[in-house]
């Protein structure tokens, strides 16, 4: 948008005196990162919002959680906080070191102020928290009137459990575990992300072979929730065939994540300063014979889901999310790329082990939930190619470094191309050698309000595969 | 379609034995399941699954259980969209308190006889983010628990193992623990 910059973060961090807020531009891969102060009595910011709309939330959480006050912004409603604690409780703010002023029982959030639509035959249909299937809580406030939606409102925030109060104090390792359950299906994303910050911290790189390692276990996580993702898109329209096939693969793939890594989603895999084992002697040799199988098998499969009116007939044209909307919300991943947007931190920032590698540009133009289908079709695809020559190429020597002891108020930026995308975190550390501050940006937090725009004329039968094309994390950003 | 039959008939079946510790009960552990669930439950075990406030790890194992390995509905157990139609809750998380109410709701909406399972880590004793001003913890701190299925998140077969276990079936295995069965 301003200067052609893509908006990438914001995120608030206080001490006993100062109020610091810091924002994240980008511009064909170079990261600016920006910082704001102020007194911690008048803690007053002019509010990005009415420039950057993909700000809102992240400022609607800051202001929950830290107490900060931004001017001009458009919804003053609350955010992550519901009714557990009260209004004028910051859980982050330095004076709130104790447990909030209990409610006891935590009340519904009965009274959010919903958007409301009026017009003749206008309806709302509220759905969630608790959701039909085996999702994660969220609920959306559809105003419809007959089938197609003129509204979406999403309320997030069910899954709120405190993981920036949770970081303070801890030591590097615990925020490494912590940040591997950010977000369940994007454990090396994040916990790599976290990593790389605590790593720049204390000014040191995790040796060649755990960098490249930290390359193949990305992978391995974007090939498993692209398969699960392309299986459940396609059985939301009805094509169970495809579902059958991906999570027969899906699983396969996920037993050689627990023999060769110790853990079937990569938790746990990656430490501050490397990785957490190295390859068990002949794993290599199992794994590139595991990208040659599913390369034989995907390529029918793909051919199919490709070429099938059907399946057709109910995804292209469905949920398009236009360029404009995925460049105003500042998306990266599979949901920018299939709109046009084709940034990969991989390909446009790289860093070890991508800065020896190609990564192939991936993207659509189409913006429909098929385009989603493509790009992750094409991501597996690329990530296949990558593995292996991550395997070819595999470096020996030590999988860790000790991580020193970074200097007290030491800050670190980390930023990874997860399966989802782009991947942040923001670490400093206090005087002690411990985590003060940590802020996770999961690429969702753009997700979300995508979802509210591209359903937006669709009909309410199409929202359950339009959402499940988008597949946004809600623990990644109630945090 | 020809195109997918084939697929299909090169595929063929991937199903996997239910998982015991003893092969030879393999079969007859099955059977036995599935004679349990016909006796107690009207040939179907119905379980509404529940986030109370997980990562979603626990979810994405959850989901495993319906492919083609696991095959879970083979057993008679299905997942239900609404509580009334439930004979457990499954829960998964810890109970974030912006889930508390909710969760209580919804196990309220359950006829009885009714027991809940807490599946993962989170869901057992709080986990990674135990009590805090945004989480209640444990499940059993907000509900009671008859059955409680550790790991982070557990593997499919560690979730099968427990339903087996809340169905009294293997009550002396070591890693499930059986507190109450409603």
């Amino acid at each position: 948008m301003t200067f052609g910059c893509r908006w990438a973060g914001m995120w608030a961090e206080a001490d006993e005196a100062r109020m610091r807020l810091y924002c994240v531009l980008d511009y064909a891969g170079d990261s600016l990162l920006l910082s704001a102060e102020a007194p911690l009595e008048t803690t007053e910011f002019t509010s990005q919002t009415p420039h950057f709309p993909a700000a809102d939330r992240m400022e609607r959480h800051a202001r929950d959680l830290f107490g900060v006050i931004f001017v001009d912004h458009p919804d003053p409603r609350r955010w992550t906080r519901h009714c557990a604690w009260p209004e004028n409780w910051h859980p982050l703010h330095p004076a709130q070191a104790g447990d909030p002023p209990t409610p006891g029982r935590t009340p519904a959030d009965v009274d959010y102020p919903f958007a409301a639509v009026h017009g003749n035959g206008v309806f709302e249909i509220p759905v969630g928290p608790v959701h039909a299937g085996i999702i994660e809580p969220g609920h959306f406030r559809f105003h419809a009137a007959g089938e197609p939606v003129l509204k979406l409102e999403e309320r997030l925030g069910y899954v709120h459990k405190g993981i920036e109060r949770l970081a303070v104090g801890r030591d590097p390792a615990g925020l490494a575990r912590l940040a591997a359950r950010v977000s369940g299906d994007s454990a090396v994303a994040h916990a790599w992300a976290a990593c790389q910050a605590m790593e720049r911290a204390a000014g040191i790189e995790a040796p060649p072979r755990a960098l490249a390692l930290r390359g193949l276990l990305a992978e391995r996580e974007r090939v498993a929730n692209h398969l699960g993702d392309i299986g459940a898109i396609c059985n939301d329209v009805g094509f169970a065939f495809a579902h059958v096939q991906t999570a027969r693969l899906r699983e396969r793939w996920q037993r050689r994540n627990r023999e060769c890594f110790g853990h079937r989603l990569l938790m746990d895999t990656l430490v501050p300063g490397g990785v957490a084992r190295d390859l068990p002697v002949g794993a290599a040799e199992n794994l590139c014979a595991d990208h040659a199988a599913l390369r034989r098998e995907v390529e029918p499969l793909f051919d199919i889901i490709d070429d099938h009116p059907p399946l057709d007939d109910r995804l292209v044209g469905t949920g398009v999310l236009s360029l404009e909307n995925a460049r105003a919300l500042g998306c990266t991943g599979y949901l920018g790329k299939a709109s046009g947007c084709g940034f990969d931190l991989r390909r446009d920032a790289p860093y070890a082990p991508y800065d020896a590698l190609e990564v192939p540009l991936v993207t659509d133009s189409e913006g429909d939930t098929a385009a989603r289908v493509r790009v992750r079709m094409a991501e597996v695809r690329a990530s296949l190619d990558l593995m292996d020559q991550l395997l070819d190429a595999m470096p020996s020597g030590e999988t860790t470094a000790p991580l020193p002891t970074p200097l007290p108020g030491a800050i670190g930026f980390g930023q990874v191309e997860g399966w989802r995308g782009e991947t942040l975190a923001w670490v400093r550390f206090d005087n002690a050698g411990r985590i003060a501050r940590y802020f996770p940006r999961d690429p969702s937090w753009f997700y979300w309000p995508a979802l509210e725009r591209l359903i937006m004329g669709e009909i309410v039968p199409d929202f359950p595969v339009c959402n499940k094309s988008v597949n946004g994390s809600y623990s990644g950003v109630d945090l | 379609m020809l195109r997918i039959l084939a697929h299909i008939l090169r595929t063929g079946i991937v199903t996997e034995p239910p998982p015991a510790t003893d092969d030879a009960t393999l079969e007859a552990l099955g059977l036995e399941l599935r004679r349990a669930i016909d006796a107690r439950f009207g040939r179907s075990l119905a379980l509404r699954f529940i986030d109370a406030g997980s990562c979603n790890g626990c979810e994405l194992e959850v989901h495993a259980l319906a492919n083609p390995y696991y095959d879970l509905e083979r057993f008679g157990v299905g997942f239900v969209a609404s509580p009334r139609h439930a004979d457990a809750l499954l829960i998964t998380g810890p109970v974030s308190r912006h889930m508390e109410t909710a969760l209580r709701r919804t196990w309220r909406a359950m006829p009885s006889p009714k027991f809940v399972i807490a599946a993962g880590q989170c869901a057992c004793d709080g986990g990674e983010f135990g009590v805090s001003y945004a989480s209640c913890g444990a499940v059993e701190n907000v509900l009671p628990v008859d059955v409680k299925i550790p790991g982070c998140p557990p593997a499919p077969d560690d979730i099968i193992r427990g339903l087996l276990a809340a169905l009294n079936l293997t009550a002396e295995n070591p890693h499930i623990r059986v507190s109450r069965i409603g």
